[in-house]
């Protein structure tokens, strides 16, 4: 995934997460993941629930600590910043919540916690001129300003993560981890954010990491794209690469299970697999997809498949390919 | 009541006529349902579309009477199904309605199980409740029939919903939903909860149910993929109202559309092309407290016209496709003088 002569926003090497459990076992929410994101550019992180893909967005900014492995932000290997030193980052990195209703302080108006970041960095001198800041990013994400003195409750969704995104715009960071931040919201709400965060990307040069389970969606907004199952990496190209030559089987299927909006692909089965994604919990060695695939072989439940690269910039983990 | 009597040559098995519903609180008055005409026809799966607040959910409690007491109110219209309306038969006949003949699957299936039952007694209790003499072992029968047929193993009757995985769940409650055999199956948003690969599943096991069982379905979605893949005929909700409906045909296949079936369209990124920038419908859907006079899409469309906001569309039809649009209202007045 190397790019010469240009440094990457973020890069991670080996990064893992290890949550150790009662009893001994041991869960590999993020397992061995390599990445870069470039100034201005997209990753994509699609995966079902409980792939690990929401824990990385959150390792890597170190909200939760890595067990393993390093985090370098514009070149610095920031794994061993203590969250003092972090706090200061935290301005050129930012994270977009999941769930609009439990990430937004409930006693707090709408524009209170928009300013509330500018607050706590001091980033203006007088209350007016934060307030009047935050008032232009309501603006930004779409907060009609009569919204301002409201509370959460009284707000919808759609509403809620609109002043999620202005929070995480207030500090102007460089880098947003935006995890799964539209699939709370209607189609057309989902698109108008989705213009305006790349709009905030071209205005900004912005480079996110998002985290989402919408293929739709992923395509449309990243530039490369990387594809979890339990914790590990099992493709990675660029979004139109991907979308174009799905080599990985379960790649395939995720794909094949979209509901197109399309009448020509009424009545072709999808390529169902089997069962659930199963427990992350004190994984067999193997491949971690090998009991939902249909082409798993004898090679696939004992000996764990090597990241390899299928062809320039596409990189898969599977030994049918 | 007797679903014997059903006669089999009526097509139309849930008719809803100028269904008006509101929600009223001290505050204000919530128009969630304005006049809305649709039917449901025998075998076929209905979808309703629409973004948070279009009143497709309203529209589906109306049908079972299970709008919030207190301030869900039906202010005019009658639902007819199998000849009786639903608005003025009693209570007790409703009981024995609700999960027989016509059953409802909701959203979140985390929140519509019991978690201190098993899932096996849940299933029985609605075949307890609509069959009350039938021996015990035969419910028993019947509970592993029917999970058998969402697939899900009988032998994890005896397990609690903490055991199953959200797809799992979602499977119990549509075991629950089907196994009296309802005539009219209700899924609000089935899959809106789950995993793509388990959509797909849920999805597949759903029209394969629906084909052994010949069930109707309303299916409430907010996804033109479900409805492209699942359903027969299609009604596009917006503010209260249905603003385009006809078969999926005429939806997904026709030139001309209501603009915000064409704002819909154009929300969702496409998988197939590149594009730069989607088309977002601008705005936010209209305050169901205060809608606007003439057409409630008019403050977001890109086509509007004076008579827009004046004046109320009315239903513009070509043979199964309707529009509620000025636009389409006088091209076909157009149309007629032309054949004149």
């Amino acid at each position: 995934m190397e790019r010469a002569g240009k440094t990457p926003i973020l890069k991670t090497e080996a990064l893992e997460k290890l949550f150790k459990l009662k009893g001994g076992s041991k869960l590999y929410a993020v397992d061995k993941i390599n990445l870069e994101i470039y100034p201005g550019e997209t990753l994509g992180v699609v995966g079902e629930s409980g792939c690990g893909k929401s824990t990385l967005g959150r390792t890597i900014l170190k909200l939760l600590e890595p067990t393993g492995g390093k985090i370098y932000f514009d070149g610095q290997d920031i794994t061993d910043y203590s969250p003092r030193a972090m706090r200061a980052l935290r301005r050129d990195m930012q994270i977009v919540f999941q769930d609009p209703y439990s990430s937004i302080d409930p006693r707090k108006s709408v524009i209170e916690t928009i300013a509330e970041y500018m607050f706590i960095h001091k980033v203006y001198k007088s209350k007016r001129e934060t307030f009047e800041k935050a008032a232009e990013l309501m603006e930004q994400v779409g907060l009609a300003q009569r919204f301002a003195n409201s509370y959460p409750h009284e707000l919808d969704g759609g509403r809620r993560q609109r002043i999620g995104i202005a929070r995480a715009m207030s500090l102007n960071p460089r880098f947003i981890v935006c995890d799964e931040p539209v699939s709370a919201l209607d189609v057309s709400i989902q698109a108008q954010i989705l213009n305006l965060l790349m709009d905030l990307q071209d205005q900004f040069g912005l480079s996110y990491m998002f985290v989402t389970h919408d293929l739709s969606v992923v395509k449309h907004i990243s530039d490369s794209i990387m594809v979890m199952y339990l914790g590990k990496c099992v493709e990675y190209a660029e979004s139109e690469e991907l979308f174009l030559h799905p080599v990985h089987p379960y790649t395939k299927a995720l794909l094949s299970a979209i509901p197109r909006a399309d009448l020509k692909y009424r009545g072709t089965p999808a390529q169902l697999i089997q069962g659930e994604v199963t427990s992350p919990i004190d994984v067999k060695p193997g491949c971690r997809f090998a009991r939902r695939c249909p082409l798993c072989t004898d090679e696939c439940s004992t000996k764990t498949p090597e990241w390899r690269e299928i062809s320039p910039g596409h990189f898969a983990a599977c030994f049918c390919i | 009541m007797s679903r014997n009597e059903t006669d089999k040559t009526k097509e139309t098995i849930l008719e809803i006529k100028d269904l008006k519903v509101i929600y009223q609180t001290d505050a204000e008055v919530i128009e969630a349902v304005n006049h809305i005409d649709l039917n449901i026809l025998r075998g076929r799966t209905l979808g309703l579309v629409g973004e948070t607040g279009a009143g497709k959910t309203t529209t589906a409690l109306s049908i079972l009477r299970l709008l919030p007491e207190m301030t869900g109110k039906i202010r005019g219209g009658s639902i007819f199904f199998e000849g009786h309306n639903l608005l003025e038969v009693d209570e007790n006949w409703m009981r024995a309605l609700r999960g027989n003949a016509i059953s409802m699957v909701f959203q979140d299936p985390m929140s519509s199980l019991n978690p201190v039952l098993t899932i096996g007694e849940q299933i029985s209790e609605v075949i307890r409740l609509h069959e009350p003499d039938l021996p015990r072992r035969e419910v028993e029968e019947k509970v592993d029939s029917t999970l058998n047929l969402v697939g899900i193993p009988a032998s994890r009757k005896a397990e609690y919903p903490h055991q199953f995985s959200g797809g799992m769940k979602q499977r119990v409650v549509i075991a629950m939903a089907i196994c009296c055999e309802p005539a009219l199956l209700i899924a609000d948003e089935p899959t809106t909860a789950l995993d793509v690969t388990i959509q797909a599943q849920v999805l597949a096991m759903m029209s394969d149910l629906k084909h052994r069982l010949g069930t109707s379905m309303l299916m409430i979605t907010h996804d033109l993929g479900i409805v492209a893949q699942t359903c027969d005929d299609v009604a596009v909700m917006y503010a209260g109202e249905i603003i385009e409906a006809g078969t999926v045909e005429d939806i997904f296949l026709n030139e001309q559309h209501h603009p915000y079936t064409t704002g819909l369209f154009q929300s969702i990124p496409d998988i197939n092309k590149k594009s730069d920038r989607l088309k977002p419908i601008p705005g936010l859907m209209a305050d169901p407290a205060n809608l606007p006079k003439g057409c409630a899409f008019a403050p977001r469309c890109g086509q509007c016209r004076e008579i827009c906001t004046k004046e109320h569309p009315v239903l513009t039809a070509w043979g199964t496709h309707q529009l509620r649009c000025h636009l389409f209202a006088s091209s076909e007045k157009e149309q007629e003088r032309g054949a004149e």
